[in-house]
């Protein structure tokens, strides 16, 4: 499925906007991505293996912190994963 | 979980009846015409507008869009909120400013546009930074807030002071290079920034607009998004985001909307709030307060025989770096910016992206024993690269402070600046 990377991540997937991973749950097709861009591991997630909490992850339009099953939520091929991060400017 | 809708939302306007709303002259009435022919709006909906009092935060991006719009609608008190002057590098998407404003105040000039658009409009101006000190004095007097500020600090505080000011809509907006995001929080029944984000994140990962640049037009997308926001607010029409997300992705000119959720543990607007008075925002997002001389001040302001030193790097100024070339001592330069910064100005120095710096560390060895003074635009991501390279292991480096931009300011006049 695609995962579209914001624009302040985009450094640590090479500048890839999508990136298409395997993945049979939303948790597993992080990890392939995290597997495959190792530099957005500590940006998406902390030490203790959470993810950060000014980043949010969205399966289609819902976010996944509300879902039942959150990241263990099943994902078909043809689902969007999007990841909203806090942004601030305006100036 | 359903959209609340903007009829639900008590608004201080929408509580006044027919009568109480202030009348409107026949020069308004020809002004508004266009509104009044709508049966959205009419003379009812027009006289909201007059009666309404909405907050600008910021008039800068975002803020200028939005205030004109808000202005040529007829909104009838506008409060901005903005402690900074006006620099020709605004005008490249500021357009409430102009080339003639050049120096003032931004709430001074401001104000020219917006009274020279509709000088009905009640302008108040607050030349002040809206701290924790004064904002809830300030909300006060107003029913809707339009936050266009630019940093993550202000924009907690703006988040809780409409949820302490009894839930005064917040028609929020931001944007970071080629992407915005939009939508309506603290509402009583919709979610809250905090709902969204309950933490900020680690300063230094989202670059500024200044640092990281922003395609002029997108504040423009972005900011009449909030206009139109806060103007259904106001009329109590159509589907207001509250409970959306607006995402705007200019470049590819898509638009999408994701689910917001009111979120029952939020400490600020959730069943049991912790958050009942405002905080210390700069400690929150891991912000150090500004110190009035600072060693990258000193030494950007002055030459300095002595470098100071900043996290264990040397600070090294323009006029030092001037005398070490005139005296073709020998020393490696190191330009750190974006290849696309190159051509508008450069001192000439080999060229490695601080991005790229940790890859591409091994094209450093040669260097390893010599004396390195690294530089970028402005001396922070070259501070950056020195750290890399520090903790890299190589023993003698330094920060140009103050950048590309201070040799153009004191070295050297004919350089341009960005």
């Amino acid at each position: 499925m695609n995962i579209h990377i914001p624009t302040p991540l985009r450094a640590y997937t090479g500048g890839e906007p999508t990136v298409s991973v395997p993945g049979a749950t939303v948790g597993e097709a992080l990890e392939q991505l995290t597997g495959a861009y190792p530099a957005l591991r500590q940006h998406l997630y902390t030490g203790d293996g959470k993810l950060r909490s000014f980043v949010n992850i969205y399966l289609n339009d819902d976010d996944i912190r509300y879902l039942p099953a959150k990241d263990a939520t099943p994902a078909k091929e043809s689902d969007e994963l999007t990841i909203i991060p806090s942004i601030a400017g305006g100036d | 979980m359903p959209v609340a809708r903007v009829k639900d939302i008590a608004m201080t306007t929408a509580t006044l009846t027919e009568t109480a709303l202030p009348k409107l002259s026949n020069d308004e009435i020809s002004r508004y015409s266009r509104h009044l022919i709508l049966p959205e709006v009419g003379m009812e909906g027009q006289q909201k507008l007059k009666a309404a009092k909405v907050l600008c935060v910021g008039t800068g991006g975002l803020g200028a869009p939005l205030a004109l719009y808000l202005a040529a609608a007829g909104v009838g008190t506008l409060g901005l909120v903005d402690f900074d002057t006006v620099d020709a590098s605004n005008l490249q998407r500021q357009i409430i400013h102009s080339t003639a404003t050049v120096g003032k105040l931004k709430v001074d000039s401001a104000e020219i546009m917006l009274k020279g658009l509709n000088p009905t409009v009640n302008v108040v101006k607050h030349n002040t930074m809206l701290t924790s000190a004064n904002a809830l004095e300030i909300f006060k007097d107003y029913d809707v807030i339009a936050d266009g500020t630019d940093n993550f600090q202000t924009r907690y505080l703006v988040n809780d002071a409409c949820v302490l000011s009894g839930h005064k809509p917040n028609a929020y907006g931001s944007i970071f290079r080629f992407e915005g995001q939009a939508s309506v929080f603290a509402t009583e029944e919709g979610p809250c920034y905090r709902c969204l984000y309950p933490e900020p994140p680690p300063p230094g990962l989202v670059p500024s607009c200044a640092e990281g640049g922003v395609l002029g037009i997108l504040p423009g997308l972005v900011g009449v998004i909030q206009a139109t926001e806060v103007i259904k607010l106001i009329l109590g029409i159509g589907d207001t985001l509250v409970g959306r997300l607006l995402l705007v992705d200019a470049l590819s000119m898509q638009f999408r909307t994701l689910k917001l959720r009111k979120n029952p543990d939020c400490p600020a607007c959730g069943t049991h709030p912790t958050i009942t008075a405002l905080i210390d925002y700069d400690q929150f997002c891991g912000i150090e307060k500004p110190t009035a001389v600072g060693p990258l001040e000193v030494a950007s302001n002055k030459a300095v025989a002595d470098a100071p030193i900043v996290d264990g790097i040397p600070q090294i100024s323009v006029e030092a770096l001037k005398r070490k070339l005139d005296a073709h001592e020998d020393f490696f330069l190191l330009d750190v910016r974006e290849p696309h910064e190159v051509p508008i100005a450069n001192l000439g120095a080999p060229l490695i992206p601080v991005g790229e710096l940790e890859k591409r560390i091994a094209e450093l060895a040669p260097q390893r024993g010599r004396e390195i003074v690294i530089h970028c635009r402005s001396g922070a991501r070259s501070q950056k690269a020195a750290l890399i390279l520090k903790n890299a292991g190589f023993p003698h480096v330094e920060n140009l402070a103050g950048g590309i931009l201070a040799w153009a300011d004191r070295i050297d006049p004919t350089m341009p600046k960005y």
